[in-house]
């Protein structure tokens, strides 16, 4: 294609003739112009990352010389003697995301199937359309509705019943401890939980109509029932496609900050129940870098923001290079 | 269905489908109910404060009467400059991608670095730029806040114009290279038009997505009392000011906060909206 593209060779230029070669000239100038402008554009994509690298880690070295590989695994986040360790955000960071992926992938793959097998072929189209523009929705907007209406509710309602349900269950016990505060890890989980749904739900339907029909109508043909085709022919078909999907709403989860930082309660401590107040790594830099003094402090909360975006950073290309397999399965 | 042979086993089958039907409607309506009485809760909520002055006026001190005058019009011209930065950026690099280094390695290494940054953690991107441009300048910014944003439009960008100019017919560039136009002037000429509606999308969906950014823009733009149109200053922003003033005590701040998540969600589904308008009248396949 590029051969073609080339203007054809000079035929021997005459006097007559220089307007064009100028002409020609100028379109080869243009070509080499334009084709390096968007090359470097491309680059620039590169750069960006290699630059959110390069400055998270300049900017946390105080904190990995001060503290090393103590950061992971010390507990006391304390500004005024200046000890900083970052296992309670990592652990509310993973506990948030598991409670959300928990409630939120059976949710999203359940409306995925309604969409893609149950619903009316008139309803599909509009439910579709809802969800795609709903996970448009800004995630400030998940976070103010927790603070003002599902915490108050969740702690009036819920939180008691729970606590009730599981008071002489062994192990659940401790999970679902009291006093019924409504912010804290349960809470931020689950509306991570909501937030995640119209996310992952359009991708998973995404996924799902890829399935070529012939597969289905053949398992159909044979007398399948729906959640036989469902299990046995769409499932199996599109398994690395819904782990891909589900991988990128983790991926959002993880790193969600709004929607977590207003419920979270903003405590430097593992507990053992996971309805007390936490943090995560994107609330606590949300929540405290503005305010903090002093280097080491700073960098600790960049110290995080590195910790944060490598674990963002290996779930999201996983869930890419899995998507790029059925994508190229589809495209076959 | 007559008669099957093994009715026990048939019945379990379709016990099996029946569960299965009603698990997924359920799921279905359970998710949509949440979604919905978030947006009703938002409108009812935020209805009541819709008033002129929230358009005419500052944001006031704690008890005092104002509007949102500052964040709405900071809003606008961060996002207008971030744009402004991010998409022709974003455009030449679509375009380097789907016309000439189509099948480079340089391609397939940006579209996979490209697609993790359409999903990196805002609060990360608001970091880079703080260390990038507050703590090289020594005070927060506007421009600061346009960069963080523009590196959010930046991937959205780079993904329509690649995708949209995929799907523009190679026998078009083929007959427009056969008239002797070089590749830039057929780029430019044909491919960019026929992918015009395309390309336009892609700018709106990352116009939606970044209205309500309020992450990257916590420690770049940071926040101001009143409205100036000095970018070397610090900036209000309609997210950053309803994260402020929901976690205040005050009621009429708390009532200001919704006020300004109905505006930004509106602000956010009407561009999503529109959005798909164009691109359901895109190039003709």
């Amino acid at each position: 294609m590029d051969m073609a593209l080339q203007p054809a060779p000079l035929p021997g230029i005459a006097t007559g003739d220089a307007s064009r070669a100028r002409a020609l000239r100028r379109f080869n100038v243009g070509d080499r112009t334009f084709k390096t402008l968007t090359q470097v554009s491309a680059i620039t994509v590169l750069v960006i990352l290699a630059g959110v690298m390069i400055s998270l880690v300049r900017g946390s070295l105080p904190a990995w010389q001060a503290f090393g590989l103590d950061f992971f695994t010390t507990q006391s986040w304390n500004p005024v003697t200046e000890k900083f360790g970052a296992l309670p955000a990592i652990y509310g960071t993973l506990l948030t995301s598991f409670i959300a992926m928990l409630i939120g992938v059976p949710v999203s793959l359940g409306i995925a199937v309604f969409l893609t097998e149950i619903c009316p072929e008139r309803l599909r189209r509009s439910i579709g359309i809802a969800i795609e523009l709903l996970a448009g929705i800004p995630s400030i907007i998940y976070g103010i509705w927790g603070l003002f209406i599902f915490a108050p509710f969740f702690q009036t309602h819920l939180q008691p019943a729970l606590i009730d349900l599981f008071a002489n269950v062994p192990v659940l016990n401790q999970l679902f401890a009291g006093p019924p505060y409504g912010i804290g890890l349960l809470t931020a989980g689950l509306i991570l939980a909501i937030m995640v749904l119209p996310f992952i739900t359009s991708i998973i339907r995404e996924v799902f109509e890829t399935v070529p029909p012939v597969l289905k109508e053949a398992a159909y043909g044979i007398g399948c029932t729906r959640w036989e085709v469902v299990r046995r022919v769409v499932i199996p078909y599109t398994r690395v496609g819904i782990i891909g999907g589900v991988m990128l709403g983790l991926g959002r989860a993880l790193g969600e900050t709004m929607a977590v930082t207003f419920v979270i309660g903003n405590a430097h401590r593992i507990m053992p129940s996971i309805m007390a107040p936490g943090t995560t790594i994107s609330a606590t830099i949300a929540n405290e870098f503005t305010e903090a003094t002093g280097d080491i402090y700073t960098a600790s909360l960049v110290a995080l923001g590195l910790i944060l975006f490598l674990i963002t950073f290996i779930v999201l290309a996983a869930a890419r290079l899995m998507l790029m397999r059925i994508e190229r399965k589809a495209g076959k | 269905m007559s008669a099957p042979k093994n009715n026990a086993r048939y019945a379990s089958r379709r016990r099996g489908n029946f569960i299965a039907t009603v698990l997924s409607v359920g799921a279905a309506c359970f998710g949509l109910t949440w979604l919905l009485l978030i947006l009703t809760v938002l409108v009812v909520k935020g209805v009541g404060g819709l008033s002129p002055s929230v358009f005419s006026e500052m944001t006031p001190p704690p008890g005092g009467e104002g509007g949102l005058l500052n964040p709405i019009m900071g809003s606008l011209i961060m996002t207008i400059m971030a744009v402004l930065i991010g998409t022709p950026l974003g455009i030449m690099a679509g375009t380097y991608m789907a016309e000439y280094g189509r099948y480079s390695k340089l391609t397939m290494i940006v579209r996979f670095i490209n697609d993790i940054l359409l999903s990196a953690p805002s609060i990360v991107i608001g970091l880079f730029v703080y260390e990038l441009m507050v703590a090289t300048m020594g005070h927060f910014s506007a421009w600061a806040g346009a960069v963080a944003l523009a590196i959010i439009v930046i991937p959205v960008v780079v993904r329509t114009t690649e995708d949209m100019l995929l799907l523009v017919p190679n026998t078009l560039r083929e007959a427009s290279a056969a008239l002797g136009l070089p590749q830039w002037l057929v780029i430019r000429h044909v491919a960019y038009r026929a992918a015009r509606a395309g390309i336009t999308t892609g700018v709106l969906l990352a116009v939606a997505r970044i209205t309500g950014e309020t992450a990257p823009l916590l420690f770049t733009a940071l926040n101001n009392q009143f409205f100036s149109w000095d970018l070397n200053a610090p900036m209000a922003s309609l997210p950053v000011v309803i994260f402020q003033f929901a976690l205040s005590p005050y009621e009429d701040w708390q009532q200001l906060a919704w006020t300004g998540a109905l505006l930004v969600t509106a602000a956010v589904l009407a561009l999503s909206i529109l959005a798909r308008m164009l691109a359901s009248k895109r190039v003709p396949s």
